[in-house]
Formats: C-alpha cells, sequence, structure tokens
C-alpha cells in the first residue's frame, strides 16, 4: 500500500487512538521510498495536521459542529465570532446558480455568534481538550471599548484558545453599531482596537480584513503597525444575489424586505486572489503570514491562495454546501500535487507565484502568441468561431460543412487574446502557440521612447 | 397454434404499450440535462433536423426558465414539434449529429427537451401563433396527416381559409394509425391535431375521401389552390404463393388496428413472422409481440450491415425478444384448411454490389422453413397509384412528381410528404407542408 491510499483509508474518530494515526498520516515516513509530502501547517506556532481551517462562520459555531469537523480531518477552526448579544432573522442565506449548479456565490444577512458566550466558551475549552494537535482560533467582535475587548480577550484565552481573529470585516448588522466593516474600513479605528487588543493578548493575533474598501492596504499596513501577528482576508463582500421576479422583493426575504448580504462563496474567489496579492506584494504587510479566505472549495483553489502567499486557507461556504467531507480530498489532491512537484513541506511553495503579477508597463510587448485549433479534437461546435467573429478580432474561418463546419485560424489576424481558447469545451483543443514578435524584451515605456507603432491592429 | 386476440390484462396490455421514451420528471431534472448543451454555433443538430429547428435556442430557453419561449422557438419551425419529440428517429437526425458524439459521451436528449417544453405548451394551450386577418383566399388540403396539417398552420398564419378533407375519422394521419403505439397515444394525436388548429381558420371535412367523395377538378374549381398531402397506402404485395392464406396481413393494416381499435381487439399469432427490416417491420414485429405472440421472427433478405432501419431500432426490437434471421428471402407460405401453417424462404448471399453501391442478395438455391402461424408483410409501402393516375397526375410508380416550387403538373395543385417521397419521416413531411404552404402563398400572390 502505498502512502496515498494509506492516508485516505484513515478514518477518523472522536476517541483517543485517532490522534497516532494522524501523526502517522501526515509526516514523512523515513524509509518509504516514495517520499511524502508534508502538509503540516504551522501558523504563527500555532499547529495544525493540515492547512486547511474552518472560517469563522455557521461550520465553527458550537461544539457538535466543530467535533464534527475534526473526526473529519480540518486542521482548525476558527470559532465563529463572539462579542457583544445579538439576535438574528430568518432567512439569512441566498445564492447565486449557474450553468445548472447550485451556489456558485452565496450571501448572508446573519451576525456574530447569537448564542450565550458562557456555552460557547465551555465548548471550545471541551472540543480543545478532545483534539488538541487542531488549531482553535477564536473570532472576536468586541463592543468599541477597551474594556469589553479586555475581558473577551481573557475569557477566551482561559477557555483554551490558541489564537483570535479579530472580526474587522462583517459588513451588515454589526457596522451599524460601530463594529465588524465599520472598524475595517477606517484604518484609524482599525489601528485602535489592534492596540487595544495587543496589550491584553498572550496568544497570537490576526486580523481578518473586510473586501469592502476601494483596497485593502491602508487597513492592513495600519493594523501591522499597530501590532497585529497575521491577516486574514477576505470576509464577505456586500451584496444583492438577484430578485424575486413574483414577489419583486430581492434575496434573502424577510417580510418583505432584504438587505445588502456579505457574498462569499467561489464567485469570490478571484477577488479574494487579487487582494490577497496586494498584501502579499505591499512591503510591510508581507511581513505577517496571511490567512487567505475567499472561495476556497478544493485543494487546487488551496494551492493558488497558498501560491499567491498565503500560509494557510480559510473555508466556509464549500463546507456549508457539501459538508465536512470535503476536505478528505482537500488533504489527498494537496499531499499528491507536492509529490508530484517534489515539495516537501507547505513552505516550499508558499508565496512562489506572489514575483509573477507585476505592473502592466513592465509586460513585454514582443511576447505574441496564436491560437491553433488541433482538428482531430475539434468538435465543430463553433463558440471559438462566434466568440471572435462577434467580439473579437474575426481571426478564425468557418469552412461550411454539413452538419459539421471547419474551422481554422487565421493567423496574421489573431491578436492571442485567448477567447476562443477560453470557450472552446475541449480540454487542449485550442492551444496558444508562441510566435514572439522580435526576440528581445520590450515594455510599453521602452517601446514609447523608441517611438515604435501605436494603434496597429 | 393460432390466431387469437385479447390475449393479456389490462394491466399487461398497459406495460406493453407504456411510453418508451418516458419524460423528464421535473424541471430541474430537464435543467440538467439542458445546460449540458453547448449552445453550438451554426449548430449540427439543426442541420440535421428536417425542419430546421433552433435546438440550441429552445434548449437555451429551457435553462432560461422560459419555456413558452422555448415552445415558440420548436413550433415556428415545426408544428408537429410535441410529435415529432415522441417519434423522430433521432439517431440519425438531431441527436445523430450532436458534439458530444464526437467525444463520445451521449448526446444532449434533444427530443426529450423538445417534449418537455411542448407539452407545456399543449397542457396549458398556449396559444403562440396568431391567424393574420383573412385575405379572402381559400385553399383546400386533401390529408390531415403531418404534410396537410404542417401546411394548413403555415397558410392560416398568413390568412388564408383552409379546408381540409380528409378520408378517416381522425386526423393525424399514420401518427394516428400508424407509428408504434408505444410511441405516441392516440388522446395524443387527437390533441395535437386541435391545438394546431386552434390557431383558426382551419376547417377539417373528416370522412371525404379523395376520388370517391369528392374530385380533385371540384377542388381546383371551388378553392384557389389544392395540396395534396395524402401519404402513401398499403404494404407492398411479395407477389408469393400463399398469400390469400387466412393469417398474411399487411403491417400497415395490422398497426392500424392497433391504433384505431385497441390491443384487445387485435389477433395476433403464437409463432409470427415478419418480413422486412424497415422501421414498419420493427414496429410491426415488437408490436406483435407486445400483444402477446410467442415468438416472433424477423426475415430480411440482405445483412445487417444493410438494414434499412436503424440501430436503435432493431434493438428495439432484440430487447423485445424478437429473432432475427438474415439472408433470407421468403419464396412460399404453406397452409392447411386456408390458413398459414408455414412460410419457406430461400437462403440468400450477398452479390456484387449494384448501381448504388448496395451487394444485392442472391438465392444460393437452398431453402429453409419456419412453422409459423402468421405473417406479416412489411417489404415497403405503395403510393396511392389510382387515385393519382386517375386524377392525371405526373407521377413516378404512383408518387407524385413535383418541381422546386413543390408544384404537381397540374397547376394550382401542390403536394408533398409521403405521397412525394414515397415514405420517409414525420419530420420530414412537417417541412415538406412547410414548403408546399411557402410555394402556395408565392402562387397566390398578387
Ligand atoms: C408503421 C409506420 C411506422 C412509422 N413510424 C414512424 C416513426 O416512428 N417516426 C416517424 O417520424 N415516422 C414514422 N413513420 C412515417 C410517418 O408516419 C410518415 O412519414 C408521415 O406520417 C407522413 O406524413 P404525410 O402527411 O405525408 O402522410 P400520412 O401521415 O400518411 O397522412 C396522409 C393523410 O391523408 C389521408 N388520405 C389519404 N388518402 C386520402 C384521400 N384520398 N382523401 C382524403 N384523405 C386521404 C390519410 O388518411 C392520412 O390522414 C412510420 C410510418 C409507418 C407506416
Ligand atoms: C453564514 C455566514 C456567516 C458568517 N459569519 C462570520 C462571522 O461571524 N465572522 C467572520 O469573521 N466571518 C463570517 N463569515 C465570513 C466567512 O468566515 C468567510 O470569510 C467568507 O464566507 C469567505 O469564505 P468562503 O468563500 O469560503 O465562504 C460568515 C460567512 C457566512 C456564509
Ligand atoms: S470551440 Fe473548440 S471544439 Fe468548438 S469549433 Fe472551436 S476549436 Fe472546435
Ligand atoms: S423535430 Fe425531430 S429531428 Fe427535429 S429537432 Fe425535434 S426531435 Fe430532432
Ligand atoms: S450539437 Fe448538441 S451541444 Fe451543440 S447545440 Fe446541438 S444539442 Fe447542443
Amino acid at each position: 500500500m502505498n502512502g496515498a491510499s494509506q492516508r485516505k483509508f484513515i478514518r477518523l474518530n472522536v476517541a483517543g487512538i485517532i490522534l497516532n494515526n494522524l501523526q502517522t498520516a501526515y509526516s514523512v515516513p523515513t524509509e518509504n521510498k516514495t517520499i511524502m509530502a508534508n502538509i503540516s501547517s504551522n501558523f504563527l506556532g500555532i499547529k495544525s495536521p493540515n492547512p486547511f481551517w474552518l472560517a469563522s462562520a455557521p461550520p465553527t459555531d458550537k461544539k457538535y459542529n466543530v467535533l464534527r469537523a475534526f473526526e473529519a480531518g480540518w486542521g482548525g477552526v476558527v470559532w465563529k465570532t463572539l462579542g457583544s448579544q445579538v439576535k438574528n432573522v430568518s432567512s439569512r442565506y441566498s445564492a447565486v446558480d449557474y450553468g445548472g449548479q447550485r451556489v456558485m456565490g452565496f450571501n448572508n444577512i446573519e451576525l456574530i455568534s447569537d448564542r450565550p458566550l458562557h456555552i460557547n466558551l465551555k465548548e471550545i475549552t471541551e472540543c480543545v481538550k478532545l483534539f488538541p494537535d487542531r488549531a482553535m482560533i477564536v473570532s472576536l467582535m468586541a463592543d468599541n471599548d477597551k474594556k469589553s475587548w479586555h475581558e473577551l480577550i481573557k475569557k477566551c484565552e482561559d477557555a483554551g484558545a490558541m489564537g483570535f481573529e479579530l472580526n474587522f470585516g462583517c459588513p451588515h448588522g454589526m457596522t451599524e453599531r460601530g463594529m465588524g466593516a465599520a472598524v475595517g474600513q477606517d484604518p484609524e479605528i482599525a489601528c485602535m482596537v489592534v492596540e487595544w487588543v495587543m496589550e491584553a493578548a498572550t496568544i497570537p493575533v490576526i486580523t481578518k480584513l473586510t473586501p469592502n474598501v476601494h483596497s485593502v492596504v491602508p487597513t492592513g499596513r495600519s493594523v501591522v503597525k499597530a501590532g497585529t501577528n497575521a491577516l486574514s482576508l477576505i470576509n464577505t463582500i456586500q451584496s444583492v444575489t438577484g430578485v424575486d421576479l413574483d414577489t419583486l422583493v430581492p434575496n434573502p426575504y424577510v417580510a418583505g424586505k432584504s438587505v445588502f448580504g456579505g457574498y462569499c462563496g467561489p464567485a469570490v474567489k478571484p477577488i479574494a486572489l487579487k487582494m490577497l496579492t496586494t498584501i502579499a506584494q505591499d512591503e510591510l504587510t508581507s511581513k505577517v503570514p496571511i490567512s487567505g479566505i475567499g472561495g476556497v472549495s478544493t485543494w487546487k483553489d488551496a494551492v493558488e491562495f497558498m501560491l499567491l502567499g498565503a500560509s494557510n486557507v480559510q473555508v466556509c461556504t464549500a463546507a456549508m454546501k457539501h459538508g465536512f467531507r470535503i476536505v478528505e480530498d482537500m488533504i489527498e489532491g494537496l499531499s499528491n500535487w507536492m509529490d508530484e512537484k517534489g515539495y516537501k513541506t507547505l513552505d516550499d511553495f508558499i508565496g512562489k507565484s506572489v514575483s509573477t503579477i507585476t505592473h502592466w508597463e513592465d509586460l513585454d510587448i514582443n511576447y505574441h502568441h496564436i491560437a491553433k485549433i488541433n482538428q482531430d479534437k475539434c468538435i465543430h461546435c463553433g463558440l471559438c468561431y462566434i466568440a471572435c467573429e462577434d467580439t473579437s478580432h474575426q481571426s478564425i474561418n468557418l469552412a461550411y460543412g454539413k452538419p459539421y463546419n471547419t474551422y481554422t485560424v487565421k493567423d496574421e489576424e489573431c491578436v492571442g487574446c485567448n477567447l476562443c481558447k477560453l470557450v472552446c469545451p475541449v480540454d487542449d483543443c485550442i492551444t496558444m502557440e508562441e510566435h514572439r514578435v522580435a526576440p528581445e524584451y520590450i515594455n510599453w515605456i521602452e517601446w514609447q521612447k523608441r517611438g515604435l507603432p501605436l494603434n496597429d491592429h | 397454434m393460432a390466431i387469437q386476440n385479447n390475449r393479456l390484462t389490462k394491466e399487461q396490455y398497459e406495460a406493453n404499450f407504456a411510453d418508451i421514451h418516458p419524460p423528464f420528471e421535473n424541471k430541474t431534472a430537464a435543467q440538467v440535462e439542458a445546460s449540458r448543451c453547448l449552445f453550438c454555433y451554426d449548430a449540427p443538430c439543426t442541420k440535421s433536423c428536417p425542419t430546421h429547428i433552433d435546438v440550441p435556442k429552445f434548449i437555451k430557453q429551457i435553462v432560461t426558465d422560459n419555456v413558452k419561449g422555448s415552445a415558440h422557438t420548436i413550433f415556428t419551425s415545426n408544428i408537429m414539434g410535441a410529435g415529432c419529440s415522441k417519434v423522430c428517429p433521432v439517431e440519425k437526425l438531431c441527436e445523430g449529429s450532436c458534439v458530444f458524439n464526437l467525444l463520445d459521451e451521449p448526446p444532449i436528449p434533444i427530443a426529450k427537451l423538445q417534449r418537455y417544453s411542448t407539452e407545456k405548451a399543449m397542457e396549458n394551450n398556449w396559444q403562440l401563433f396568431e391567424r393574420k386577418n383573412s385575405v379572402g383566399k381559400k385553399v383546400a388540403v386533401v390529408g390531415a396527416g403531418p404534410a396537410g396539417l404542417s401546411c394548413a398552420h403555415v397558410l392560416s398564419r398568413e390568412g388564408i381559409d383552409v379546408t381540409i378533407y380528409e378520408k378517416e375519422s381522425k386526423g393525424g394521419g399514420l401518427m394516428t394509425y400508424g407509428i408504434a403505439a408505444y410511441k405516441v397515444t392516440p388522446q395524443f394525436c387527437e390533441d395535437e391535431v386541435n391545438y394546431i388548429t386552434s390557431i383558426g381558420g382551419i376547417e377539417i371535412k373528416y370522412n371525404h375521401e379523395l376520388g370517391k367523395d369528392i374530385t380533385l377538378s371540384q377542388l381546383k374549381k371551388e378553392f384557389d389552390a389544392v395540396y395534396l398531402g395524402i401519404g402513401v397506402g398499403v404494404a407492398r404485395q411479395l407477389d408469393i404463393p400463399g398469400e390469400k392464406l387466412e393469417g398474411v396481413v399487411d403491417a400497415i393494416k395490422f398497426i392500424y388496428n392497433i391504433r384505431a381499435n385497441g390491443y384487445p381487439s387485435v389477433p395476433v399469432g403464437d409463432k409470427v413472422a415478419v418480413i422486412g427490416m424497415g422501421m414498419t417491420a420493427i414496429d410491426a414485429a415488437t408490436q406483435a409481440k407486445r400483444l402477446g405472440a410467442k415468438q416472433v421472427t424477423m426475415v430480411y433478405r440482405r445483412t445487417e450491415k444493410e438494414k434499412p432501419c436503424t440501430q436503435h431500432e432493431l434493438d428495439i426490437a432484440m430487447l423485445d425478444g424478437c429473432e432475427v434471421i438474415w439472408l433470407a428471402a421468403p419464396q412460399k407460405i404453406k397452409g392447411s384448411g386456408g390458413k398459414v401453417k408455414q412460410l419457406v424462404c430461400s437462403v440468400m448471399k450477398l452479390g456484387d454490389p449494384d448501381a448504388s453501391g448496395r451487394r444485392s442478395p442472391v438465392d444460393t438455391g437452398e431453402t429453409f422453413t419456419l412453422d409459423v402461424d402468421m405473417v406479416i408483410k412489411a417489404a415497403g409501402q405503395v403510393p396511392f397509384e389510382k387515385l393519382i393516375k386517375k386524377s392525371r397526375l405526373d407521377n413516378k410508380n404512383g408518387k407524385i412528381v413535383i418541381n422546386e416550387n413543390c408544384a404537381t403538373s397540374i397547376k394550382g395543385v401542390f403536394a408533398g410528404g409521403d405521397a412525394v417521397n414515397g415514405g420517409k419521416e414525420v419530420v420530414d413531411a412537417v417541412q415538406a407542408g412547410k414548403d408546399g404552404a411557402k410555394a402556395i402563398l408565392k402562387y397566390l400572390a398578387p
């Protein structure tokens, strides 16, 4: 039995024996010929057997869920945000479906934990006791005064929290009370709150950033200066997922009304990745570890976040859609990918892609590629043709056939935009072939300097 | 051994003749399949539909929850879109050329999706077309089959007043009287005819037979134009000894009885031989089996490679437990007491290819004998030659000859469908009706 399949068959259980299993499962076997990747994670000294944490949200709001998550194999949790007393409404969620699939995007109008604080604290203690090898981070959003923060921090540390995540991101319900995104959107207020926290906290502090700003960097810098040990992003994005065409009321529906909800799930991943990159590239914010959040659903998503600078990832929507079992494939997929690429530990690849995102004016103008259609793979759907013909550069030729037309690229006309390749339903049917205009690198600034031709297509 | 009706219980008949292509259970099921469609450009499926239904468009409209629009898209090209969705041999039409075949994946279930939208339209009686004000012109259509109905609908939309003369007491043509009972029900056929004619401006005169109750010259006098959509008639004679014995039946009449009179009334033998391998032969064989025949054997002169039916149809017969003997040509039917007892066949082999490239069967001189009590003839259908010749219409072995404008040799008389092509599919007849209507409109244009 090789390493991968061995891991697959390990079934976790709340009982004590599982802990041994876990250690053997995720560490590097010494004498084995296949060198298995070590996917254990160390975030600010908080260890977890893998880099997959559950984000602060309903999946982490009570002992019952968290134990099930740990049994399923999750590396850690960020406990549902604790703070002042709240009251939730019904309904609370809505979603955007796409292409016959449910929940491409998800939104909610829920508040922070609506359970009594003492119960949450008791349950945190119990979870840590049962699963001491998993990360237990507690998300906090205290009332906007120093004393409230200090009291909450003390109670949570006593309960066994291993770290804190400051929720400066919740875009609804709490902002009206000067909390959540209202803090995260104002670098000065955020700085002040982090300073209060750092005075009291004896365990690592992560500050969670709101995406409801035009740049996450100012708040990020401000809280790093104030001493936060790490950053996490993103929280949800303010949104309206749609309007019901019968009631004419947007979703989610609450007695004939709705409010802006926080958007998350696969739809927000590209935005999250961009925001993550700006934090990973900034001189100051890049000094602290980052926990990546926003649309992570598979091991591939996780790897992408990590390549762009996240030390670990947090997941909410994917778990809410499919349950905790998705972590099995996340673990196996990540490990297999690392084996394939020869990475032994997470640190071997974290941040590797950060420097490849550059400024537009630094791009090489002499780089050129042209679409090529593999006629053996082509199924004659015509999608490349109509996309290029109607909306791009009329670079694809149609030769009529019954029932199948033949499509070929007009090399001279193709600008290499990728559109045809993106819409083609067949894997690797359209490839982009490199045809440099000239061998040397030349960027936009140099191009202008030399007075080279513009608007020439 | 005997030919006998009422072999099964009501439940058995119902189970045996249940819808062979069940519909989608619900909206989600339809949308999941519809979402798979790639929305091809200049789509191969559309090109392979004789009526050129904009398939990607109507499927996309299912995805966007615009089912009414979807039905409109279908009916615009094919007013019998509901019936076609149940009877089209899609494996050689639209679905046969769906691009997913090239990926070795199952094609989009186009017909099933077409059924989804059109069924909703019929259930809710959505009126998707408006008839223009009457332009004061009258056209007679002979035959209320797919060709005639399709022609009538297009004409009526343009404000022409249409009268259909139909020899039977029900409309739909072979849809009602010929197609296998497990594809469409009599009720559905009736509903479809009513739905098509609900646009108004179409009057159907049932039990009016051309050549008996009315003549072509009468129609020519009374109407501004005439369209002949009379289809083809009975099965071809075998011209072998014993054809007159009791127990030798014509496939078309056999199926007509099933469709017109109901399953229990139709007698069927214990051991049945079906002669031919076209769609009609398959339908006769499977339905004989489903009526309770113990053994059904199909005999065909050529090999499986030359079979005129599609593989899909042959599979239905095989799954029903019908047996097939290839390279067997009926030579004579033997009987006793006036009743069928045996079918004697010559063993054939394939000879040299003929002009069309098909290798024709040649007799090896050997024979074999099947013990049977019923022989169903399904070796092609013959046109209404007598009627057509009497009406002085230019024809080829009884098939009406038309020019590129669907016009016959008699001015003002147009024709299409099986009567012209000798027998194809419903969807071809619908297209022929559209073409005929277009030609008539041009002819009538001031
Ligand atoms: C057994 C069988 C099974 C078939 N199965 C299928 C199938 O599964 N799918 C498919 O697509 N196609 C099938 N077909 C073919 C299809 O039914 C025909 O191609 C189609 O019905 C032709 O339409 P039409 O309008 O040209 O002729 P018909 O449907 O034959 O309609 C002609 C109409 O004219 C009437 N008529 C005839 N003579 C006169 C007259 N003298 N005066 C007045 N009215 C007259 C007839 O009663 C009839 O109503 C099948 C055919 C047969 C025989
Ligand atoms: C129903 C729901 C409730 C949430 N509650 C909180 C919360 O209390 N505190 C918090 O920091 N984030 C909260 N979030 C945001 C998630 O932690 C996470 O940042 C966001 O959903 C993006 O990740 P995802 O795309 O994996 O869902 C909530 C999200 C959802 C869907
Ligand atoms: S999109 Fe791809 S499969 Fe479709 S026609 Fe173009 S190259 Fe062929
Ligand atoms: S009418 Fe028949 S051939 Fe045409 S698209 Fe519909 S099912 Fe396919
Ligand atoms: S060929 Fe298939 S995938 Fe393409 S439009 Fe037609 S049904 Fe859809």
